[in-house]
């Protein structure tokens, strides 16, 4: 697949979340810590298999890129990525220009925009009528901010996320997808301290 | 007008009781919404390298930073006021409690003992039956002397029982906003 250039949110390759949650998790080597948005993101995450590492947010919409940020600044060492919704970043966009402020090496952020709110029903958020999340992140201070043109686009732009994580003149990564309207492939077990406790004893050790 | 005091001796300022107590009890990183009551500690924290603090668009925000922080072996408070208190009781019930988060916060308390502003004072009562409702732990400090202790033993309280506490700072204790400040 030839790479559209420039790659815009009305050109990206609509994919699909479940395939690039697994292509996502599939490059996760060292530990990674990965905060699952609430609904059809952890959802897909949870169906990627039940990483230790992986925290699945059941409510707080819109907290999970706050609540990455957090375990990045507590370890600067282990890499985190954030897998948010459009519908639920739109409720919380000045995490972006915190998370901007900041400049935090080790956050990746990944936005699935279906361009609707898919579990209450299939209402249209702003994305659908142009609102565009990079053009948003890289104003709000993440420069590296792009859309994946394709699957193949996406594993190297977190490749590329992951490889300079915390060094010297880093910062954080925004990777913005389309994917298609199909609902998440299981159901998460809603048990949050079990949640808690497996996510907490899986990022215990190698703390920055 | 700078809050009681117990004793005759020259008292330690509100904000540098909070400060040392936090520095105690190794609570390094301290999030914010800023308020003017509550400046004097923002400024000691800042310039305390010993603190990582910045401030959050929304309280709500401040609420996951903490809560990841804390899963994540860093200790963490939250500062705010009491319309940004208002904001959080969806994150409160749905993320904090639930999952037994210690999280501390301080809220400086507007809409009470010489409130200008009537959108306080209403936003200010909606305060208290929160606690009740979610069974939080929550401590309204009016004097000085009480400051060290309360807040000493509440984080420690947090931190074994993993769960919430706030701290309301009472215009006793901080002298609060007034007319033409």
């Amino acid at each position: 697949m030839t790479r559209p250039d420039p790659v815009r949110h009305d050109n990206a390759k609509v994919m699909n979340r479940f395939e690039l949650t697994k292509r996502l998790v599939g490059r996760l080597k060292h530990g990674e810590a990965v905060i699952g948005g609430i609904g059809n993101t952890n959802f897909d995450l949870w169906a990627s298999g039940q990483r230790e590492q992986n925290f699945y947010m059941l409510g707080s919409m819109g907290l999970a890129i706050p609540i990455a940020l957090g375990v990045a600044i507590a370890q600067p060492r282990r890499h985190v990525v954030a897998l948010e919704g459009d519908g639920s970043l739109l409720m919380q966009l000045g995490c972006l220009t915190t998370v901007g402020m900041l400049g935090t090496r080790n956050l990746t952020i990944v936005v699935m925009d279906n361009h609707i709110y898919q579990i209450t029903g299939a209402q249209p958020t702003a994305t659908a009528a142009g609102t565009d999340i990079v053009a948003i992140a890289q104003a709000a201070g993440i420069a590296r901010s792009a859309w994946a043109a394709d699957e193949a686009d996406f594993e190297r732009l977190v490749d590329q996320a992951l490889a300079q994580s915390g060094s010297e003149g880093g910062g954080p990564t925004l990777i913005a997808v389309r994917i298609d309207d199909k609902p998440a492939v299981a159901t998460t077990e809603r048990d949050p301290v079990k949640i808690r406790q497996t996510f907490m004893r899986g990022i215990a050790a190698q703390s920055g | 007008m700078e809050g009681s005091q117990g004793s005759g001796a020259a008292a330690t300022a509100w904000h540098e009781i909070v400060l040392q107590t936090l520095k105690r009890n190794e609570v390094k990183l301290v999030t914010y919404v800023p308020d003017r009551v509550l400046t004097p500690l923002i400024k000691a924290v800042h310039a305390d390298p010993y603190f990582t603090t910045f401030s959050t668009t929304r309280e709500e925000e401040a609420v996951g930073i903490v809560t990841g922080a804390w899963m994540a072996g860093m200790r963490g408070a939250i500062l705010m006021q009491t319309s940004g208190f208002a904001t959080i009781p969806n994150a409160l019930a749905s993320l904090v409690v639930p999952s037994q988060i210690p999280l501390l916060m301080f809220v400086s308390e507007r809409g009470t003992l010489g409130e200008f502003n009537i959108g306080q004072t209403l936003v200010c009562r909606t305060m208290r039956p929160v606690f009740d409702a979610l069974a939080m732990e929550n401590h309204t400090i009016t004097r000085l002397d009480e400051l060290e202790f309360i807040v000493d033993r509440s984080i420690k309280q947090a931190f074994a029982t993993q769960a919430p506490v706030a701290f309301i700072l009472s215009p006793l204790l901080t002298g609060g906003k007034v007319f033409g400040k």
